[in-house]
């Protein structure tokens, strides 16, 4: 799940970490009311999740998503200009995406620019800090290109960052000796962020040291932990459902693990190594996958029945393939969510089903005495081959 | 032998009035594994089925039973410290069947074991079989959630990171004839207990293990790890999978560990790389079997 920058800095503050100060503006006025708190320069900033805004173009012709202005008057102009427009960034792709709010944050001046992040890293089952003196660029070209000034710190998962690692990464880094301090309490204020609220990771790129030697958090990317979701209610509120694809939102509703890919072979299949792998069999035999779906091993015919409505209602789909071992999932739930959902939905493109696992036998007799026209399938090849050949 | 588990290998389940553990314990039971104890907190003095006695603690379970494994069925916000309670009690072996269990709190865990002599397997697994040798398998060591009867008893090594792929795996491998020792879930999270390495090592030294399918997917990189300890001292022939070709860069495909996050974890680059370690490759999740007979010759 990903987080407006409005957002981030509202975390920043929460957790003591210095930044520069700011608020969002949802209307040309509150852009003003916004930045008239604010002495000396002002930046705009559209508030979609996407990178590249700088240099975006919106729709309405006018260039960039990123301004540095002077006056209140001004910040609300330029806010005027973005909110309700859309926006097209390298990372939106054409159709852009819709600015709902902009961000006024002081403007800071620079001396110079660093790479900071925290990353729950799987290899030292640890958090690992990576950092750099290379800030402000993309950070896996300096790893190409310079390793060698890529810092890492291992920190010990039951002990904490502890105040002389933060110092001795300050150092490492080239913070003068009177900018040892604030460096190092800015590391461990963002390490406290980080475990808190359990991030996977926290990007802080750049992170700058001012002329008049603070260090503060410009901007910043996060990643949240999905399984520790359910302990951080004000976390979740943040997710903006109007950034995400309309059909993960609708799946994650009835708690279905849904990606949208850009394929016209639909599947629904139990487990996420056999989701990945009927995905990966489609495209061997020359087919392109339209999504990827769990329904998990406890699913219920409701669920299924959902499932299948998100499935017929995505335009681009022109074939289903359901596949399914049940271990924990029993077959005979799949058969009967699958008639569910043919009791209230026209399923109108080819169904190709292959069952194997608990309850087989039953799942295959429900099908059977369906009257569904399915296309049974003896086993994960033939089912893969089937669902590509329907719709040659 | 098989490893980690036999036939007659006692096992407790933690979580087992819960309507998934208790299930899944019923079955386990079925097909013949030797449950002696279920522990849930505050059920203490119940009796789960027809005679197995439920304790409150895994310490009195262990006293009262003699179990040395345990197979962990406990909701993620409580399961973090029903493996704990595991290792203090001094089992040899949790297997930890949970999904969904926040990754600082496995961190924590693996954390907190080092120095244990207890094993983890998982979480977010399918568990742990050891084929019997009756009808549909029956007779084995079953812990977990993998349906028994596709199994067989033979001499192929299962190891695993997804849990319908490892039933893929196996039911391929029994329709072969050449059926299992030991299927083994390591689980798809980020931090687990047990890694492909592990387990390929045990197989290596297993008498009764004559070839490996490895089963991994896209996100670190533990199965090229594996790969190439197995080119330098692994002695029998490995068959191996990668699923996640498909999958786009950056976003979590289900299981938490499943993401491409660099360049060296696709799975195009994992196949590569234990290709190179010859290891025989499975281009579909439908030619594992094959793939492995190929690497048999």
């Amino acid at each position: 799940m990903n987080i407006h920058e409005y957002q981030a800095k509202e975390l920043f503050e929460k957790f003591g970490v210095a930044t520069p100060g700011g608020s969002v503006a949802n209307s040309p006025e509150e852009a003003r009311a916004a930045a008239e708190k604010i002495d000396g320069k002002i930046v705009v900033k559209a508030q979609v999740h996407a990178g590249g805004r700088g240099k975006g173009t919106f729709k309405n012709g006018f260039q960039g998503g990123v301004h540095l202005v002077d006056s209140a008057d001004d910040a609300a102009e330029i806010a005027g200009k973005m909110i309700g427009e859309t926006l097209v960034t390298h990372q939106t792709g054409e159709e852009g995406k819709l600015v709902r709010k902009v961000l006024i944050a002081e403007a800071v001046d620079i001396d110079h620019e660093y790479y900071f992040s925290i990353v729950m890293d799987r290899e030292h089952s640890a958090p690992v800090i990576i950092a750099s003196r290379e800030g402000g660029v993309n950070i896996e070209d300096v790893a190409e290109n310079t390793p060698e000034k890529i810092i890492t710190e291992v920190v010990d998962p039951l002990m904490g960052l502890q105040q002389y690692q933060a110092r001795k990464l300050a150092k490492q880094l080239g913070f003068t000796t009177e900018q040892m301090r604030p460096a190092a309490k800015l590391f461990l204020s963002i390490y406290k962020l980080f475990i808190s609220c359990d991030c996977a990771m926290v990007e802080v790129n750049p992170l700058v040291a001012t002329p008049d030697g603070q260090v503060l958090a410009l901007d910043a990317k996060f990643g949240f932990d999905d399984n520790a979701l359910y302990r951080h209610p004000e976390i979740e509120a943040m997710r903006d459902p109007e950034e995400e694809d309309p059909r993960e939102v609708e799946a994650a509703k009835f708690d279905l693990n849904y990606i949208g890919l850009d394929g016209n072979i639909a599947c629904l299949v139990n487990g996420a190594g056999l989701a990945m792998a009927t995905m990966d069999i489609i495209k061997h035999y020359g087919g392109d996958p339209a999504n990827f779906l769990d329904v998990g091993g406890g699913a219920t015919e409701e669920q299924v029945t959902n499932a299948f409505r998100i499935l017929c209602g995505d335009p681009k789909v022109d074939a289903i393939l359901v596949n399914i071992f049940g271990g924990i999932m029993q077959c005979d739930i799949i058969a009967n969510g699958i008639i569910g959902a043919a009791k209230n939905i026209e399923i109108n493109v080819p169904l190709v089903v292959r069952l194997e696992g608990t309850n087989v036998a039953q799942g295959r007799e429900i099908l059977a005495n369906s009257g569904l026209p399915i296309i049974n399938a003896e086993d994960l090849d033939d089912a893969a081959k089937k669902v590509v050949e329907s719709i040659a | 032998m098989a490893i980690l588990v036999q036939e007659d290998t006692k096992v407790l389940v933690q979580g087992i009035t819960g309507g998934f553990g208790g299930k899944h314990a019923q079955l386990s039971l079925d097909y013949g594994t030797n449950v002696v104890a279920g522990v849930t907190p505050g059920k203490g003095g119940q009796t789960f089925g027809s005679s197995t006695p439920v304790y409150d603690t895994v310490a009195e379970a262990v006293a009262e039973t003699g179990a040395t494994v345990s197979a962990v069925f406990v909701p993620p916000p409580f399961a973090a410290d029903a493996i704990l309670e595991g290792v203090d009690a001094g089992l040899d072996l949790v297997v930890a069947i949970t999904e969904g269990i926040p990754v600082a709190d496995m961190m924590r865990v693996k954390a907190g074991m080092k120095g244990s002599s207890t094993r983890l397997i998982g979480p977010n697994c399918p568990g742990v079989v050891t084929p019997g040798t009756g009808t549909d398998s029956n007779g084995g060591c079953r812990i977990g959630i993998s349906p028994g009867y596709i199994h067989k008893r033979g001499s192929v090594g299962v190891v695993s990171r997804s849990g319908t792929l490892t039933y893929e795996a196996v039911w391929q491998t029994t329709q072969l004839g050449l059926g299992q020792s030991t299927c083994v879930g390591i689980g798809g999270d980020p931090i687990n207990g047990t890694s492909h390495l592990d387990i390929l090592k045990m197989f290596q030294d297993d008498p009764e293990t004559e070839s490996i399918i490895l089963i991994g997917e896209i996100g670190g990189n533990a199965e090229v790890e594996a790969g190439r300890w197995a080119q330098e001292n692994c002695t029998k022939p490995i068959a191996a999978f990668i699923a996640g070709a498909t999958a786009p860069p950056g976003r979590r495909m289900g299981h938490a560990g499943a993401i491409v996050s660099g360049g060296d974890d696709t799975a195009q680059a994992k196949k590569a790389a234990l290709a190179e370690c010859g290891i025989s490759i499975a281009e579909t999740p439908s030619d594992m079997g094959g793939a492995l007979k190929r690497a048999i010759g």
